[in-house]
């Protein structure tokens, strides 16, 4: 496997940290005018989630991991496994619910997921930025109340729970922003 | 992105902001009368700061190296009795780049004659402070410092204690090699980034980072360099010297530099030998100090990364 160099450490690179991939978040170049050169590397350790902050020597180098982005498309969950397709080669995965997290609350079958693969195998997954779903339980709606600002919250159908504006009514289906758990507006498409 | 790569980096408003400092720079030393001067970008010595790369250039046929600092060149006038004078241009440093570093960048430099470290430390605070309109100068000792944030001389502290300390405070992929390197990374990783808004004025750093500075005992009596740094809000923005003055420790520690290169398999190039015949010939009395210009001007407009403010930086140039 390659390796990389700390002047090429950029914000996504993939690498092995203690044995763990690790992606890359932010590399700042420390060097006092008459010291020494080093580098302040924040890391995301890719199994735990966790991100942490590293200093090297200028010049060390880290092993690259056998890391990467797919896009596949989410078919279903067995109980155990979260199962995901390569839409090319129609090649399936199965994640487990260790490697979806907090995903999970926004898979629905058919979108499409980022899937990311160590050695083979998923790691991670995340979410489309934006999801549409249908709201599967909130309190009643308040009619002719479009104006105002409150709101409520409302389960949905991958039971992610979110603030919708108080008209909206079960049945409905909406758009929301995975990233932050945003209401984003009522989906066009019904 | 990458169809845009012409343009500069910086804003048009931040480049008038250098022009405008430029100026204010020059004005303050024509009312001082300290004369401004030109050296060689283009040497055929390298600097021997084993902390410090040269970038390696091909003229009329033969190596030469860009200029790390005008300092050579800056000493070998007032050797020649050029008065207090000052440089204003670039300087070029290999392998440093990133939100504070660009490999190309401005560099001042000037130097007093008969003035000692702590004297110009008072006008390095009036530069700042006239031209960031800061009023806050704090002055406080490399120990003095350690002390107060860390609860450790550097200075006396042992080499154990001085490991753990750094080890404990940060999360290092590798053991540090000596004292300087625990001290150099408790400063920039732990002492830098809790210096207040403030201009800071650190004097009297380990005789073992003495660099150029003349090595004397302090009021304890160890012996400290006479070098200082100048920082605002943490930001390292210029480091000085009372300068050595001696042409033989001169040459020892050209000779020192070149060993350490040596034992750490560093490009080791020619020393500027005509720097030890302009201290033999006698090199008046002085301090200098460099500072860049860049760095000030992000402090001056508020900007985050260096190539904010130059308008190509290395990924453009």
């Amino acid at each position: 496997m390659a390796s990389y160099s700390t002047n090429e450490f950029k914000g996504g690179l993939k690498v092995m940290l203690d044995g763990d991939p690790c992606s890359i978040v932010e590399n700042e170049f420390v060097k006092p005018g008459k010291g020494q050169a080093f580098n302040r590397v924040k890391l995301r350790n890719l199994k735990t989630g966790r991100v942490w902050e590293r200093t090297f020597r200028s010049g060390e180098s880290l092993e690259a991991a056998d890391v990467m982005d797919r896009d596949m498309e989410y078919l279903y969950n067995d109980g155990e496994f979260y199962h995901f397709m390569e839409p090319d080669t129609f090649e399936q995965h199965q994640a487990s619910a260790d490697a979806v997290g907090d995903a999970a609350k926004w898979l629905k079958e058919q979108d499409t997921c980022t899937v990311t693969l160590y050695n083979g195998a998923p790691l991670a997954v995340t979410p489309p930025n934006h999801v549409i779903l249908e709201i599967t339980d909130t309190d009643p709606g308040l009619r002719g109340d479009t104006a105002q600002g409150g709101n409520k919250p409302a389960t949905l159908s991958t039971g992610a729970v979110v603030k919708v504006p108080l008209f909206l009514e079960i049945g409905e289906t909406i758009k929301v922003d995975t990233r932050t758990g945003e209401y984003l507006g009522r989906a066009k498409e019904d | 992105m990458s169809d845009n790569t012409w343009r500069p980096t910086a804003s048009i408003a931040a480049l008038q902001q250098r022009a405008d400092l430029l100026s204010r720079v020059r004005g303050f030393f024509a009312e001082r009368q300290v004369l401004e001067v030109e050296v060689p970008v283009l040497s055929r010595r390298a600097t021997s700061d084993p902390h410090i790369d040269s970038i390696t250039a091909l003229c009329n046929g033969d190596a030469a190296f860009l200029a790390t600092s005008p300092e050579f060149g800056l000493k070998r006038l007032l050797a020649a009795g050029m008065g207090d004078c000052y440089y204003l241009g670039k300087a070029f440093r290999e392998g440093e780049a990133g939100g504070r570093h660009n490999p190309e960048f401005t560099m001042l430099e000037w130097y007093r004659c008969g003035w000692d470290d702590r004297r110009l430390m008072g006008e390095v605070g009036d530069l700042l402070g006239e031209t960031l309109g800061i009023s806050t100068v704090e002055s406080v000792s490399y120990r003095e410092l350690f002390r107060r944030q860390l609860d450790l001389d550097p200075h006396t502290a042992s080499d154990s204690a001085l490991r753990n300390t750094a080890e404990r405070h940060l999360d290092l992929s590798f053991t540090p090699a000596d004292r300087d390197e625990c001290l150099d990374l408790l400063m920039s990783h732990y002492l830098e980034p809790r210096m207040g808004g403030g201009i800071t004025l650190l004097y009297n750093f380990p005789a073992s980072q003495a660099a150029l500075a003349r090595v004397v005992a302090d009021e304890t009596g160890r012996p400290v360099a006479r070098r200082f740094e100048a920082y605002v809000g943490g930001l390292e923005l210029a480091n000085g010297y009372w300068e050595l003055t001696d042409a033989e420790e001169q040459l020892r520690r050209f000779q020192a530099d070149h060993r350490y290169r040596g034992a750490h398999k560093l490009h080791v190039y020619p020393f500027e030998e005509r720097l030890v015949e302009a201290l033999q010939a006698g090199l008046p009395d002085c301090a200098g100090v460099a500072l860049g210009i860049d760095r000030l001007l992000m402090l001056a407009g508020g900007y985050r990364r260096i190539e904010e403010v130059i308008a190509f930086p290395i990924e453009r140039a």
